[in-house]
């Protein structure tokens, strides 16, 4: 069991507000995914399930049980540091059964637990080095091991990738992802790019200066944002958002388009541009234009598309895809 | 080559400093050697000459050598204790958040920087006085006998004024080790169930092991070579209680005038200095691997 909610939580370090009332219900076995801008507040919101702030006011039920005033170690959760925070005196079993020993398990039990996890995570070779002696996706796994062999009710992670390269990045978090396959364990996970909340969530929630902007699943967030903010967070290149006429032609006060939902031609179009800048991936192109009156535009096109600097183009956007937003910034349907 | 070149060029150009700190080292230590095979009174400054290592055994068999051992050993074991132990506990405290944070530290750190002369004097006149000090005052006005520390407990009332002096050093070294422990690894802790004591033990401790190391060392080196703190407070008595072997080395040079028997002290000294040296690199000097 690992049902984790949040009623109307608020938290304020002295007159700052941080976290102004969250509410928020986390179901057994789910992977949520707090994602949102530096400084909005979703490392403290992880830090105040963990019990390592305390709520200013507001309740944390685990498992339907109030929260709210117990210890962090009481909690039954269990959490990866984005500094791994390994203890560097101690090899890495020692890291892993250090919560065992402390909560008093025989020795036979810690050393049986110990193994299991090292086997999972394909420590065994390293369990008697010190976290100096491994590699930073070594450590990351030990800071795993260290949280899975409390069996906790959730795991919570605060940014574990921001420290390791780009590979090694998408590597652990696929082992991230397995592992919650095969423990079906509620986690949550706190992050600032869109693409780990989007690849791994079972249900994003997006958070912006302290309080939900939107919650959902990376494909809800995907085709249907409530807001400016939520359109412009979730996808990657950014959505690309137009004032003005071909705004109020739709009746919007805003529109939206996503960089792949645009049909662009060398002869006729919507919005004539000028290419600024194209990017070749390979697989996709990333073209940079300016819009005549729009500003600039970021284009996607699927393949190689033979387009250079300071050429003319015109930009469609595909209706169906567009998303319309009023003078507040709020979705229209 | 270049590399080469360069090294050759690096060795010319330090050999200056290193000819000079070699020269400052071996002249010293040379003459005292030198010094330790004569017969070299000052008071029969006509009769001096070559004797061997008979002031060595002289100075050996002197049963106030054996009691100056003790002395230096006891003062140094009991200052390091009371200095690290008392350090970890001040340092703690001086690691919460409290108001004036910054005049507090000042004040726990100032005593390291009086001079080992006056401060022995403040204690001596102001503190431990049994007619006139604070102590004496103190337990007067709860109708207790002063005690006479100096005489009746020569050898702790040395010990309490040298481990005021470095007990602020051994707080600050143990201080900003204390400050450089990652604030996720307590919270690590915290959430692995680690209570106070468990936190310390397990995680405190091995962090600040090596600054302990350090100031073991450091304080050693300082404390074998105690003499102001003795020179005003109790002279090295009564009788030999609190002499320590720089301060017997002391009184064979200048109250005996015993140039050859100072020196074979001197090197006694270094000897014993070096053996202490020797023990402590191991049992404590493995913190420093790494």
């Amino acid at each position: 069991m690992g049902s984790i909610q949040l009623k109307s939580v608020r938290k304020a370090f002295g007159a700052v507000s941080v976290i102004n009332g969250v509410d928020l219900d986390i179901k057994n076995g789910e992977f949520a995914v707090f994602v949102g801008p530096s400084g909005c507040g979703k490392s403290t919101l992880l830090r105040l399930i963990a019990g390592l702030e305390d709520v200013t006011s507001g309740q944390i039920l685990i498992d339907g049980q109030d929260a709210t005033d117990i210890g962090p170690s009481k909690r039954g959760l269990a959490m990866v540091f984005q500094s791994y925070a390994l203890y560097p005196h101690m090899s890495v079993r020692g890291n892993i059964a250090f919560a065992l020993k402390m909560a008093g398990e025989k020795a036979d039990v810690i050393e049986r637990k110990v193994s299991k996890a090292a086997a999972t995570l394909n420590l065994t070779d390293y369990l008697d080095r010190k976290p100096r002696q491994l590699s930073g996706g070594q450590r990351q796994r030990v800071a795993i091991g260290r949280a899975i062999v409390r069996e906790p009710k959730a795991f919570l992670f605060d940014e574990p990738l921001s420290n390791l390269d780009a590979s090694l990045r998408v590597q652990m978090r696929v082992e991230i992802g397995e592992l919650h396959n095969d423990l079906k364990t509620t986690m949550i996970y706190v992050t600032h790019d869109q693409v780990e909340a989007m690849t791994m969530a079972d249900k994003i929630v997006v958070l912006d200066r302290g309080s939900v902007a939107q919650v959902g699943t990376p494909l809800e967030l995907y085709n249907r944002p409530n807001g400016l903010f939520v359109a412009g967070f979730i996808g990657s290149p950014k959505m690309n958002f137009i004032g003005g006429a071909p705004a109020a032609k739709r009746g919007a006060a805003t529109i939206g388009i996503r960089p792949e939902h645009v049909a662009i031609s060398t002869t006729d179009g919507e919005w004539p541009a000028t290419v600024r800048l194209a990017e070749h991936l390979g697989s996709d192109t990333f073209v940079h234009a300016e819009g005549d009156g729009l500003g600039p535009l970021t284009l996607r096109l699927e393949g190689e598309a033979p387009l250079k600097p300071d050429q003319r183009i015109f930009v469609t956007p595909r209706e169906a895809n567009l998303h319309k937003f009023d003078k507040d910034g709020r979705r229209i349907d | 080559m270049a590399t080469q070149q360069t090294s050759a060029a690096a060795r010319v150009l330090v050999a200056p400093s290193v000819v000079l700190l070699f020269l400052w080292m071996i002249v010293p230590l040379a003459m005292t050697l030198y010094f330790s095979s004569l017969r070299y009174s000052l008071l029969d400054a006509e009769n001096i000459g070559f004797v061997g290592l008979q002031n060595y055994t002289a100075f050996l068999s002197d049963p106030d050598f054996t009691s100056a051992l003790l002395n230096t050993l006891i003062l140094v074991g009991s200052v390091l204790a009371i200095s690290v132990g008392g350090g970890i506990l001040v340092a703690l405290l001086m690691d919460q958040p409290v108001f004036g944070q910054n005049a507090l530290r000042l004040m726990v750190i100032a005593p390291f920087f009086v001079m080992p002369t006056v401060s022995a004097l403040v204690w001596k006149n102001l503190l431990m006085n049994p007619d006139s000090g604070l102590f004496a005052w103190i337990a007067r006005s709860f109708g207790l006998e002063p005690v006479v520390w100096f005489t009746n407990y020569p050898m702790l009332s040395v010990i309490i004024v040298v481990s005021w002096e470095w007990l602020p050093f051994a707080s600050l070294i143990l201080l900003t080790a204390l400050q450089s422990l990652d604030e996720e690894q307590k919270e690590a802790a915290q959430l692995d169930g680690a209570g106070p004591f468990s936190y310390f033990f397990y995680i405190v401790l091995p962090h600040i092991a090596r600054a302990i190391t350090v100031v073991i060392l450091i304080e050693t080196i300082f404390l074998l070579s105690v003499f102001a703190e003795i020179y005003v407070t109790t002279g090295g008595g009564p009788g030999v209680a609190t002499t320590n072997i720089p301060f017997l080395v002391y009184k064979e040079a200048l109250l005996n005038f015993d140039v050859g028997s100072a020196s074979a002290g001197g090197i006694v000294a270094v000897v014993l200095a070096n053996i202490v040296a020797i023990f402590l690199m191991r049992i404590v000097g493995r913190n420093l691997e790494g």
